[in-house]
């Protein structure tokens, strides 16, 4: 197993950018620098968690790591290997071993066809197998996700968002990947179905030894998943650090108002946390702000920040924070 | 009591069936107080306050009860009426700003044409006013705002232009449907707190209707829970959240993952998924996928008792 020394997944300096309007339109072409300069190891076996405000580029970074979206700048490594620029042939052999799961189920799931159908395609396209062994695959697949064995021949509308989201899980596990990427998988669904849903993810992430890369606005959520998070402002990862702790001691000013702003059910009136919250809104990728694109909402922002962009270095073992001024406890 | 809702039922006639949306819900509310109205989608939470509003447009919907505001029966009172109420002492916000804003104007204009509706004020004074409200909606430049479209504002500035236009009236009451679902924590955060400020300075009642726990635990001083059309419990927000009762609300505030501490190997999830109205379970809805579910739970549907502290379900009452 010399290859579980290396890194499963590596991001070096990996940007995505996107040219919106026309030359003739009256701004003319302008760029979005939807992700900027993300550097990202992933281990195998790990999860890695990624939050951030809405737009900061989560599902962007996520569709470049499967190679749905062309990369702009930096590389992009599966187990050492350099898939960045590589064509869809020479994809096809990586496509089988990182697979995506999205958070609306419905919309990825053609409504006119069988759900025991869509979760054999993948294994007609990608694999030999006979139909009896690939009817014999989606059984398996079936069980594995939690349905039962005649939900095969139903379509996807006579299902509950939980169960759909279920189908999209056994569709994206059906070709035996090392790496799934989950972008807001539980975000539409019902509370009461949530925990299930994440409960299934771990199960199978033991089972078939997957690594995850996991994305949710909901907080609490990717904590309870993840090995490890990143956080992400603007395009960039301004803190990463191991689950629990970075929790427990955020040292990036925007770590600490994320984290603070998650409300909580308290029993006791005076528990209370302290929270920070936030003037001005998320400034916007097309003309991001000079020096440290958070200093515009930072509370302890000074004039170096304005200036010099901080870059995102290891404080201590494991712990990377991109801050002139980190919390460090 | 200044809104008492008694027994409330709205069904709607649709192809498949009739869909008993909300199912006998009793509440009330006192000058001033936060209530906090949760529940999972579909479980009832705007149809009943649509209902309570008088909005309920759907030439298939039934509405039956009684809904009591200052002392005025609501239920059968002209559209005209309710409009004027809803004008002056009632206010609305909804998950969705663009609801109550329109895109060819701007934001200046919309909410002085709005003040001026009910209040006989010049133009430049109604003007005045905006940029007082923007400023205590926290804008950081409120007159540069007044000139933006909508489309030119991001969800959060939005949504907080509808509460200015909100507070233009001095709301006795305020209705907010899931104002802060679509908008992420941080900016939800600012939202709360504009929420709190409002009932603190302008003592108005608020109803807050969301899915999400946590935000009621920080809000409301008293919490409705909600699941398939009815109410399960009700409770102070002490009560509820340090000794709750139903096994509905203890399940799903139990497998909310921990923000702190040690995280559960495994989270303590509700099986199955909730039901739909057309296909009710015999006896208590949550039957099929609560802990409890002995023989009293089939026979009959459970009421919620009377008390500050109550929950619709057999093994509690017995
Ligand atoms: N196809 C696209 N064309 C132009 N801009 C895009 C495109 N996709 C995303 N963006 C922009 O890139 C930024 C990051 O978006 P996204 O990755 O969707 O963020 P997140 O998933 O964190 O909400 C946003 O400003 C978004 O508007
Ligand atoms: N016009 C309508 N016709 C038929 N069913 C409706 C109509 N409006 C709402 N419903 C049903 O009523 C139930 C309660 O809906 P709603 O109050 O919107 O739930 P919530 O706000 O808690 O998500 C849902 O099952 C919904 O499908
Ligand atoms: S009434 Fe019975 S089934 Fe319903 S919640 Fe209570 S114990 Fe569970
Ligand atoms: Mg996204
Ligand atoms: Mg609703």
């Amino acid at each position: 197993m010399i290859e579980k020394d290396r890194p499963i997944l590596e991001t070096r300096e990996l940007s995505k950018r996107f040219s919106i309007g026309t030359r003739f339109s009256s701004q003319g072409r302008r760029t979005v620098h939807a992700v900027d300069n993300v550097s990202l190891t992933v281990q195998h076996g790990e999860t890695v968690g990624l939050v951030g405000e809405s737009g900061c580029g989560k599902s962007t970074l996520a569709r470049c790591l499967v190679r749905l979206y062309d990369i702009t700048d930096g590389q992009l490594l599966f187990e050492g290997d350099d898939i960045t620029a590589k064509s869809l042939a020479e994809l096809r052999p990586f496509r089988r071993r990182l697979q995506m799961v999205f958070q609306d189920p419905s919309a990825s799931l053609n409504p006119r066809r069988r759900v025991g159908d869509l979760v054999a395609e993948p294994l007609r396209i990608h694999t030999k197998l006979s139909s009896r062994e690939i009817t014999k695959r989606v059984a398996e697949l079936f069980d594995l996700v939690g349905l039962l064995p005649d939900h095969v021949m139903r379509y996807p509308h006579e299902f509950s968002g939980g169960q759909r989201q279920r189908v999209g899980i056994a569709r994206a596990i059906a070709l035996n990947p090392d790496l799934v990427v989950l972008d807001e998988p539980v975000s539409a669904l019902d509370v009461s179905v949530q925990a299930q849903i994440v409960n299934l993810l771990a199960d199978l992430q033991e089972k078939l030894k997957l690594t995850y890369i996991f994305i949710a606005h909901d907080l609490s959520v990717v904590r309870q998943v993840s090995t490890r998070i990143a956080v992400m402002y603007l395009g960039s990862i301004v803190e990463e650090g191991p689950a629990e702790e970075l929790f427990a001691t955020p040292a990036h000013p925007y770590s600490q108002a994320l984290i603070s702003a998650v409300p909580v059910v308290e029993t006791t009136p005076s528990g209370q946390r302290r929270r920070i919250i936030l003037t001005g809104d998320v400034p916007s990728p097309l003309n991001p702000p000079s020096g440290c694109r958070f200093h515009p909402r930072c509370p302890i922002a000074v004039d170096k920040c304005r200036v010099e962009r901080p870059a995102l270095t290891e404080h201590r073992s494991g712990r990377r924070i991109a801050c002139h001024f980190p919390t460090l406890k | 009591m200044m809104l008492s809702v008694r027994d409330l039922r709205v069904s709607f006639r649709t192809h498949e069936g009739l869909v008993r949306a909300i199912d006998g819900v009793s509440f009330d509310l006192k000058e001033g107080e936060i209530l906090g109205v949760v529940g999972e989608s579909g479980s009832g939470k705007t149809v009943s306050l649509l209902a309570v509003m008088g909005l309920i447009t759907d030439p298939n919907a039934v509405i039956e009860g009684s809904i009591r505001y200052r002392e005025r029966e609501l239920v059968g009172l002209p559209a005209r009426e309710l409009r004027r109420l809803r004008g002056s002492e009632i206010a609305m916000i909804f998950q969705d700003p663009m609801t109550a804003l329109t895109p060819v104007y701007t934001i200046g204009w919309q909410i002085a044409e709005q003040i001026r509706a009910h209040k006989r004020i010049s133009k430049s004074q109604a003007l005045e006013r905006v940029e007082e409200l923007l400023a205590e909606v926290n804008f950081p430049n409120p007159r540069e705002a007044m000139s933006r479209y909508p489309h030119q504002l991001s969800g959060g500035m939005r949504q907080r232009a509808v509460i200015a236009m909100a507070l233009s009236c001095n709301p006795a009451l305020l209705v907010a449907d899931e104002p802060t679902t679509a908008l992420d924590v941080t900016v939800q955060a600012g939202i709360l707190d504009l929420v709190r400020k409002l009932r603190a300075t302008h003592n108005s009642a608020v109803v807050f209707i969301t899915h999400d726990m946590g935000v009621v635990s920080e809000l409301a001083d008293r919490v409705m829970v909600m699941y398939a059309g009815r109410v399960v419990e009700r409770g102070s927000r002490t009560e509820l959240f340090s000794d709750p009762q139903h096994p509905y609300t203890r399940a799903l505030l139990g497998s909310i993952p921990p923000l702190t501490g040690e995280k559960p190997h495994r989270l303590p999830a509700i099986p199955g998924s909730p039901p739909s109205l057309l296909r009710l379970p015999e006896g208590c809805a949550f039957g099929p996928r609560c802990p409890v579910n002995y023989e009293p739970c089939r026979a009959g549907k459970p009421v919620l008792g009377d008390g500050n502290h109550a929950a619709a379900c057999f093994r509690v009452q017995a």
